[in-house]
């Protein structure tokens, strides 16, 4: 962490206070610190767009921050500290695991967004994946959105206007945020995660400015080793068995990510679970009550390990895409730098491979299977149509 | 296995019957009580479901009645049985009740063990009623049937009939009534396409073969047979790609004995010499239109497109059609 936090520097300036992990985004925080300064400028609900990986939830933590600190957002004191770890008094964030939010999870929002704040000025209630409300659950939240009591703010995040429904983003201010420039992500690596600059240069590269994603990249090396073998797979598919081979081991590529994050995770809270209803943890059978509760449990689980799954093929999915891109530039003549500068060799040799006509339809596939995983379409499938599609000529 | 369906004429007080087919134990309380009857007309039959069992019952069930006529109380459904229940069962098989006939019924499952084992130690008769799954236990059932009937059946009208609606026990079984009921004299193969013609047990698998093997007429009349038995188009996509993940994946391993390379495909032996015997007539870019051709299908079928088993057809009409081309 940086100790030279600038409360309210000039907006040309690197940010500082509570929005110094806010990068690139000076024009959505010209708004925002508006919005603090003069409450004429307030509004009850903001809408939080952008690509992702912008830091869509980390602005919207550090608004909440700036709403609730005495001094406008300094950093340092205890309710900008919290608010942007998610746990102070007047701060719910409802950030989901599963593929949707439903409408008895938004029932409960309502319920919270009647309260008056109990320490601060506002009570915050901040959606981190407001795209995930369903018909029912956003038609839920309306009337609260609407016609809110007087000291609530909602913060919604999504990763684009048009995935809230439309009566939900009629109720709501819209800031948008931008893909920051590589620099910036650079930048950010190395002040926040203390991450040398040749790192932080290829992870915010590589990730082409997700930040999050920059962060795992800089700091984990399987993650790289595993983007390494994704990007490989542009060159090794000469024939349909390869290409089947190729889709199952994305899929492996995907899982083996999803267990290592997961396993642990799902391990903890079943016996924290246990040591909760006080039931022995390695009794061979559980009493009924116990097992209902377990079941439930594991139906949870299951739930996010399947959107575990899909957001891992999809990222994978996108770093496959960054190689035809680079390809595509190589043949346009590589005006602008390259994502994948560190495996020039196989962009090299997909450019050569394959005609502009030929990337670009590559694309195109891979963008098919991305929707038709989002449309429930089995995984594995919907890759190896994909993979099929990518084939060298021999 | 019908065979212990016959029941000696003195029924013991205590009888289990045991195993997941459901004809079969019915069958058994049927004959049971038909006994009982023989040597008691008026015999007072009970019977105690486990679903809204309430403790104590089965006390009252047994207990004597004013008339003291015998009693046969009939417990369906042991392996869901209620704690209540089971203690109640426990209770009585320690004290049981002269003139009284208890038939326990046990589908399957660890529920009700201590029951079980009561039961069996007190020595009561234990019927078997065991899963009728294989093609080859359908047929000796069959032939049980008619043989119970003393009617005769040629061995091509059993296999007929078993494909025809082997499906589900109950069904065969009423089948082979009507086949007896219905005609005379010995039953062939053409009494049974008489009344079972053109009926085959259609399901996903022998859709996906006949796709596979290019067979574009038997393919598309087995998906329609399948559809309209109420086989859902989404599992029939899945076991299409399958297949050809399969073919794809044993196409590109090259020679080599298939043990070894179904250890190396995660497939079983069976399944890589069956890929392999399917292989003929594919080429490399046959299958993979093939597969791309059932991933629009499973968009399609998961809601992508208005018709779901049109979409199942063309796949499967782009799948006969690649076969054999290249």
């Amino acid at each position: 962490m940086s100790g030279t936090a600038v409360v309210d520097g000039p907006a040309d300036q690197l940010p500082g206070g509570v929005w110094r992990d806010v990068v690139g985004q000076a024009p959505a925080l010209e708004v925002l610190r508006r919005a603090v300064a003069d409450e004429d400028a307030m509004t009850h609900a903001w809408l939080f767009t952008g690509p992702p990986g912008s830091g869509r939830s980390t602005a919207a933590r550090a608004f909440a921050g700036a709403l609730l600190c005495s001094r406008g957002g300094c950093g340092e004191c205890k309710e900008c500290a919290t608010a942007v770890d998610g746990t102070h008094a007047d701060v719910d964030v409802l950030a989901t695991d599963a593929l949707s939010i439903g409408v008895a999870q938004a029932r409960e929002l309502v319920q919270l967004a009647g309260r008056s704040p109990s320490v601060g000025r506002w009570r915050i209630i901040l959606v981190e994946d407001a795209d995930r409300l369903t018909e029912q659950s956003g038609n839920a939240l309306l009337k609260a959105l609407e016609e809110p009591t007087p000291r609530t703010v909602w913060l919604l995040c999504a990763p684009s206007p048009d995935d809230v429904l439309v009566t939900v983003r009629s109720r709501a201010r819209q800031v948008r945020l931008r893909t920051p420039s590589v620099e910036d992500v650079t930048a950010l690596l190395v002040r926040r995660d203390g991450i040398d600059p040749t790192t932080a240069g290829y992870a915010a590269r590589a990730a082409q400015s997700h930040i999050g994603m920059a962060r795992r990249l800089a700091t984990d090396e399987s993650s790289r080793a595993r983007r390494r073998e994704t990007i490989s797979m542009a060159t090794r598919i000469r024939g349909v068995a390869d290409a089947v081979g190729a889709a199952a081991d994305l899929m492996k590529i995907a899982e083996e990510e999803r267990d290592k994050v997961l396993t642990d995770r799902h391990a903890e809270e079943k016996a924290k679970l246990l040591a909760t209803l006080g039931a022995e943890a390695g009794a061979r059978t559980q009493p009924p009550h116990v097992r209902a509760q377990i079941t439930a449990l594991e139906k949870a689980q299951k739930t996010r390990a399947t959107r575990f799954t899909r957001d891992m093929i999809d990222r994978a999915l996108l770093d496959l895409f960054s190689v035809y891109r680079d390809a595509l530039v190589v043949h346009a003549g590589g005006a602008v730098p390259l994502i994948n500068e560190d495996s020039r060799v196989v962009v090299e040799e997909v450019a050569q491979a394959l005609s502009a006509e030929r990337i670009l339809l590559a694309m195109d596939s891979i963008g098919v299977a991305r929707r038709r995983i989002d449309a429930n379409v089995a995984p594995l499938l919907a890759l190896e149509a994909m993979a099929i599609d990518l084939t060298l000529p021999r | 296995m019908t065979e212990s369906v016959d029941v000696p004429s003195r029924v013991p007080p205590l009888v289990l019957v045991s195993g997941p087919e459901d004809l079969l134990a019915e069958r058994a309380v049927d004959s049971l009580l038909q006994d009982l009857r023989v040597s008691s007309p008026e015999v007072d039959v009970i019977d105690v479901e486990p679903a809204g069992y309430e403790a104590g019952a089965l006390g009252v069930h047994v207990s004597p009645s004013l008339f003291g006529e015998d009693k046969a109380v009939v417990v369906h459904g042991l392996h869901e049985a209620t704690d209540a229940l089971q203690q109640d069962l426990l209770d009585y098989l320690a004290d049981p009740v002269e003139h009284v006939t208890l038939v326990v019924l046990h589908g399957s499952g660890n529920r009700g063990k201590r029951v079980l084992d009561t039961l069996k130690k007190s020595r009561a008769r234990v019927i078997d009623c065991p899963a009728v799954k294989s093609d080859r236990d359908k047929a000796d059932f069959v032939t049980g049937e008619f043989r119970r009937a003393r009617r005769k059946i040629t061995q091509d009208a059993v296999q007929a009939l078993v494909e025809a609606v082997g499906k589900d026990l109950r069904e065969l079984a009423s089948a082979c009534t009507q086949l007896v009921d219905d005609t005379t004299g010995t039953i062939d193969a053409d009494v049974v396409e008489r009344y079972h013609g053109g009926k085959v047990e259609a399901t996903g698998f022998r859709v996906a073969d006949a796709a596979v093997a290019g067979e574009a007429g038997e393919a598309l009349r087995l998906l329609r047979h399948a559809v309209a038995v109420g086989v859902d188009p989404v599992p029939i996509v899945a076991v299409l790609a399958g297949q050809l993940r399969q073919l794809a994946k044993v196409g590109g391993a090259g020679r080599g004995r298939s043990t070894d390379l179904a250890r190396e495909l995660g497939m079983a032996p069976w399944q890589v010499d069956k890929a392999r015997r399917a292989l003929n007539g594919w080429s490399g870019p046959g299958l993979a239109t093939a597969i791309q051709a059932v991933a629009a299908a499973d968009e399609e079928v998961k809601g992508g497109g208005r018709d779901p088993v049109y979409a199942v057809e063309r796949a499967i009409l782009t799948i006969t059609r690649t076969h054999g081309s290249g």
